[in-house]
């Protein structure tokens, strides 16, 4: 419990997405231009997160990793299908989306109308691909890494985490965005130039809580 | 004659006129997570050039095929085993940058060139020019990693390609490595810095504001 919420604080503040790890950029660039937009885009992309990476960690675990299909007797024990997981964390991920897609339409119109155009980018979004190819990479390690993700507590806690830090810098830069529309910036630096050292100066911000221990 | 010349454009434009990264706002993520030293950088972008046009020419050869609905997902998959085989291929025969990438190799697949590229042009276009708008694109790519990285390498850790290029006697006179380029926000600001002499030298790339 600990340690998850360990993985909690810091995937929001030391390993945020953004600043750290660029992931999600893309989409992070093209809707950050107003704060209630980037609002709706941050809670999708938590939601999604919470939904696939627990599904993805438990294909990691008892399907994917080498060993992990000796669960159907001896003969499978030492397979390693690891080689297919980018196929089918993608596969899972488009087809949670569709189906997170179609749910909220069904039973909430109004979070649909909010949501609508960004549930199907997201299934393009690096920040979930990402998440899924970090927490393989993170499952692999050894369990007295403080960055180990040894249960799905911990797996749903990361996922939390990232999405709010994917949330929070978002939200963060639109505020700033709608800021930056009165003031004079060079020509050539208007509009991605200038949302870029947004993000670096933003990102340097960040640094300070890489020392942050929990 | 006016065939030629379209090709030409479909290969040479991406390259400066509509860099993917600098004015589509493509694949930004991965282009400033591998722009610390240059030899991952250039494999990086040497693995998207491939993918690139590989995938376009697949889904070009496939695109009357597919149905519109499920068109995501199918363009998903193609991609996805593209990258499994470069990422299998890297871990044989480049263990060591494959270990420096790490899941970046991974994020190729939800790169947008790819689904960028494959939605724009290879949905609606013959395998041919498919293939040279896939090159253009990851030539454009790459071009702007090779960039970056030559300079994050150069500055921040004195070296080129792992060879070392400020000489030792700099440091003992006083030279000190700038650390702030292994940073991550140093990757996006250089990138704007690059934006910015881009923009000055062609003004129809600016934006109004």
């Amino acid at each position: 419990m600990e340690n998850a919420l360990s993985i909690f604080v810091r995937s929001i503040f030391v390993d945020n997405m953004i600043f750290a790890y660029f992931l999600g950029m893309c989409s992070y660039l093209a809707v950050s231009k107003n704060v209630k937009t980037s609002i709706g885009l941050g809670i999708a992309v938590t939601f999604v997160l919470l939904i696939t990476l627990p599904v993805n960690y438990l294909l990691e675990v008892h399907v994917l990793r080498a060993g992990a299909l000796s669960w159907l007797g001896d003969n499978f024990a030492n397979l390693d299908l690891s080689y297919l997981s980018f196929i089918l964390f993608i596969a899972v991920i488009a087809a949670i989306v569709q189906l997170v897609e179609m749910v909220v339409e069904k039973f909430s119109p109004s979070l649909y109308a909010s949501l609508g155009i960004f549930l199907p980018l997201i299934a393009v979004n690096c920040a979930i691909m990402g998440g899924a190819l970090f927490m393989q990479q993170r499952t692999g390690l050894e369990p007295t890494d403080p960055k180990a993700l040894t249960s799905i507590v911990d797996v749903l806690a990361y996922a939390l985490g990232s999405g709010f830090g994917w949330a929070l810098a978002i939200v963060g830069l639109a505020a700033i965005r709608e800021k930056l529309e009165y003031s004079d910036v060079p020509a050539p630096l208007r509009g991605l130039g200038i949302t870029f050292i947004t993000v670096g100066l933003m990102a340097l911000a960040f640094l300070c809580f890489s020392g942050l221990k929990i | 004659m006016k065939m030629n010349e379209e090709l030409k454009n479909t290969l040479l434009g991406p390259l400066s006129k509509n860099n993917p990264i600098a004015v589509q706002v493509l694949g930004i993520c991965s282009a400033l997570a591998v722009t610390v030293e240059l030899k991952p950088a250039l494999v990086m972008g040497i693995s998207v050039t491939i993918i690139v046009a590989l995938a376009n020419v697949v889904i070009s050869l496939i695109r009357n095929t597919i149905p519109n609905s499920v068109r995501i997902i199918v363009q998903l998959v193609v991609v996805a085993a593209l990258v499994t085989i470069v990422s299998e291929f890297l871990k044989a025969f480049a263990f060591d940058v494959s270990v420096q990438l790490s899941v970046y190799i991974g994020l190729i697949i939800t790169n947008c060139i790819l689904m960028g590229r494959l939605e724009a042009f290879a949905m609606s276009n013959k395998p041919g020019a498919a293939f040279l708008d896939g090159l253009g694109n990851g030539f454009g790519y790459a071009m702007i990693l090779v960039i970056v990285a030559f300079v994050r390498e150069l500055f921040g850790s004195g070296s080129l390609l792992g060879f070392q290029i400020i000489p030792h006697s700099w440091y003992e006179a006083g030279y000190v490595n700038n650390g702030l380029m292994m940073m991550p926000s140093m990757a996006m600001i250089l990138l704007a810095c690059f934006i910015w002499v881009h923009r000055s030298l062609d003004k129809d790339l600016q934006e109004k504001g």
